[in-house]
């Protein structure tokens, strides 16, 4: 792939990630910053590349060491989103926020199902 | 369509650009899906699929081999991974997060070292297009690397949260810059055969670059930095997309440099402040100096339990302001108990969440909701603000710097300007916190001298189910 290209790809990524994120509510900053920081794991196929050419001891320790690194930036990262996102989804039932003050008498000590913090978003080669 | 799925299923070549294609595909739709609170798991999932495919297309690629190795990595990482997310406590998810930047950019720096040895070994000279993104992607993978290392160990308290100023640091900082910069365009300029002793130099000075931008930056400014180095990494991602010649890498790091990017901004204007000032200034400014440590002894009131329970009790409405305090004493479920009580008495409760209140915004949110109060009960700052002089009670629970009226008041405050939520507006305010000793921003807090200001010494949990015990019995 010749360089302009890679840089017409690069420009165009750019304005898709400024549009993509506008106008975020302040609670899910943390769980976006989570799932972005998960995606950057994206230099993991880097190290398979770099360890699934080489023919040399210390590229194959830099290499390896390389994809653990990445392996956990992409899985814990997932995981993590997933159990933080986990804790709002019930929540998420009547997001209608009522102008009224607070509701004291809707009563919350029920709580039939707690939110588990999910192990999906696992995955590995 | 039969030819595009043929090559789809071929290994190598344009079968996983297509594949890549996808998951790039997949990345966008989840990360916008991730802006909207009914679709953010979904779009969390979805992305987390597109790197499985993503991943997929590169086992694939023509000629890949040492499986043993790429099994091994693999594996040891999924399972620090897996281990690490199950294990770690809603509290700590902001270190946590820096922890996952730290080592994404750290595969970086690996990887552009593996990419300079490998083009040395050639022998033949490194095209400028390849060696330029190598050496950008080495220098800022360092700096991530480090410095969310040393942003883990601040939030995880292995060291000081409070900033630490060295003296000269912007003159180190510079020459540091200046070496870092003066090394690459040497290796640039002997392409045919750059010294790899350098290249290794360059890689500890950026490193050590990370580690003295991030040291003197206070715990309150931690959220802002993480996300600037989480976008750091995605730049540098992209950056080693372009060495590697990998379209993937190119369009998901880039992606997430410039969603970061937004992002640190939205939380810097939170907080009033330019990421420079953060950067470059810190709160660090003056904390000796800015009359917090003045020594003496100022009055203040101090009440028990019991007497903060009548308060509440009787109030006609109470808010409670949570802070990281809440988060370290693990009082978010007790406090939901006081709230529980307070409302089977009728008393209107709601939460007021300043937007960087934590560690991270957001962070609030997420323990509140791991407790169950209900979403509608809690408040952004814009939207509690005016009802504050109608507050009979205002509960500070280990909140300190977002509630300090200096911001407002004091035009010399390191925080002015920076928006609070304004509880000394409130009728009566009740502090829960172990000592009147300042918050991460260094500075003491002129509300814990209000007259109308009472404080209960104690750990937040510890005191909410003293106060919802009290409360219970009256």
């Amino acid at each position: 792939m010749d360089l302009m290209t890679e840089i017409t790809i690069f420009v165009l990524a750019a304005f898709v990630g400024f549009e993509v994120i506008s106008k975020v509510p302040t609670t899910l900053h943390t769980p976006l910053m989570s799932q972005t920081n998960a995606i950057h794991g994206i230099v993991m196929l880097g190290g398979l590349i770099v360890v699934g050419f080489a023919d040399d001891s210390l590229e194959y320790v830099i290499g390896t060491i390389a994809i653990a690194f990445g392996a956990i930036n992409i899985v814990g990262g997932f995981m993590v989103t997933d159990r933080m996102l986990g804790m709002f989804s019930k929540k998420k039932k009547k997001p209608a926020a009522s102008s009224a003050p607070a509701q004291a008498k809707e009563s919350d000590m029920d709580s039939p199902e707690l939110p588990r913090p999910g192990a999906a978003g696992a995955e590995e080669g | 369509m039969t030819a595009m799925l043929t090559a789809v299923l071929e290994p190598g070549g344009s079968g996983a650009t297509a594949l890549y294609i996808v998951a790039f595909s997949l990345f966008i739709i989840g990360v916008r899906r991730g802006t909207h609170p009914t679709t953010a798991k979904q779009g969390n999932l979805l992305a987390a699929f597109g790197m499985a495919i993503a991943v997929v297309a590169t086992l694939l690629l023509d000629g890949i081999g040492n499986w043993g190795l790429i099994a091994l990595g693999l594996g040891v990482g999924t399972a620090i991974g897996v281990i690490a997310s199950i294990r770690v406590q809603m509290t700590e998810m902001p270190q946590m997060v820096a922890l996952y930047n730290g080592v994404g950019g750290g595969a970086v720096a690996l990887i552009a070292w593996s990419e300079i040895r490998h083009g040395i070994s050639l022998g033949h000279e490194i095209p400028l297009d390849e060696l330029i993104p190598v050496l950008f992607a080495a220098v800022v993978g360092s700096v991530s690397f480090w410095g969310s290392n040393i942003a883990f160990a601040k939030l995880q308290d292995l060291i000081p949260t409070r900033p630490l100023a060295v003296p000269g640091q912007q003159v180190i900082n510079a020459i540091l810059l200046i070496g870092i910069v003066a090394a690459c365009i040497n290796i640039a300029i002997n392409n045919d055969d750059p010294n790899q002793a350098i290249f290794i130099a360059i890689l500890l000075a950026a490193g050590l670059l990370g580690n003295l931008v991030v040291l003197p930056i206070g715990g309150a400014d931690m959220p802002v930095v993480i996300s600037l180095l989480n976008a750091f990494t995605g730049l540098s991602a992209a950056a080693a997309g372009f060495a590697l010649d990998n379209v993937a890498l190119i369009v998901a790091g880039t992606l997430v440099g410039s969603s970061g990017t937004i992002l640190t901004m939205e939380m810097a204007t939170a907080m009033n402040r330019s990421v420079g000032n953060i950067l470059f200034a810190g709160f660090g400014g003056a904390p000796a100096g800015g009359g917090g440590s003045s020594g003496e002894e100022r009055p203040h009131t101090s009440i028990g339990a019991q007497d903060a329970a009548i308060k509440l009790a009787y109030a006609d409405s109470v808010v409670i302001v949570p802070g990281y305090g809440l988060a370290v004493a693990q009082a978010q479920h007790a406090i939901k108990e006081v709230a529980d009580e307070l409302e089977k008495r009728g008393v209107p409760v709601s939460y007021a969440i300043h937007p960087v209140a934590g560690r991270m915004p957001g962070h609030m949110n997420v323990l509140l909701a791991e407790a169950d109060v209900p979403y509608e009960q809690l408040k952004e700052m814009e939207e509690i603000n005016p009802e504050m002089p109608r507050t009979g009670v205002a509960v500070v629970v280990g909140a300190n710097d977002v509630t300090n009226p200096a911001a407002k008041n004091d035009p010399d405050s390191p925080i002015a300007g920076m928006p609070i939520i304004e509880v000394n507006e409130a009728q009566q305010v009740i502090v829960i916190k172990r000592s009147l000793s300042p918050g991460f921003a260094g500075i003491d807090n002129d509300l814990f001298y209000e007259p109308n200001t009472s404080m209960l010494f104690a750990d937040a949990k510890q005191a909410a189910a003293e106060i919802a015990a009290e409360v219970q019995s009256l």
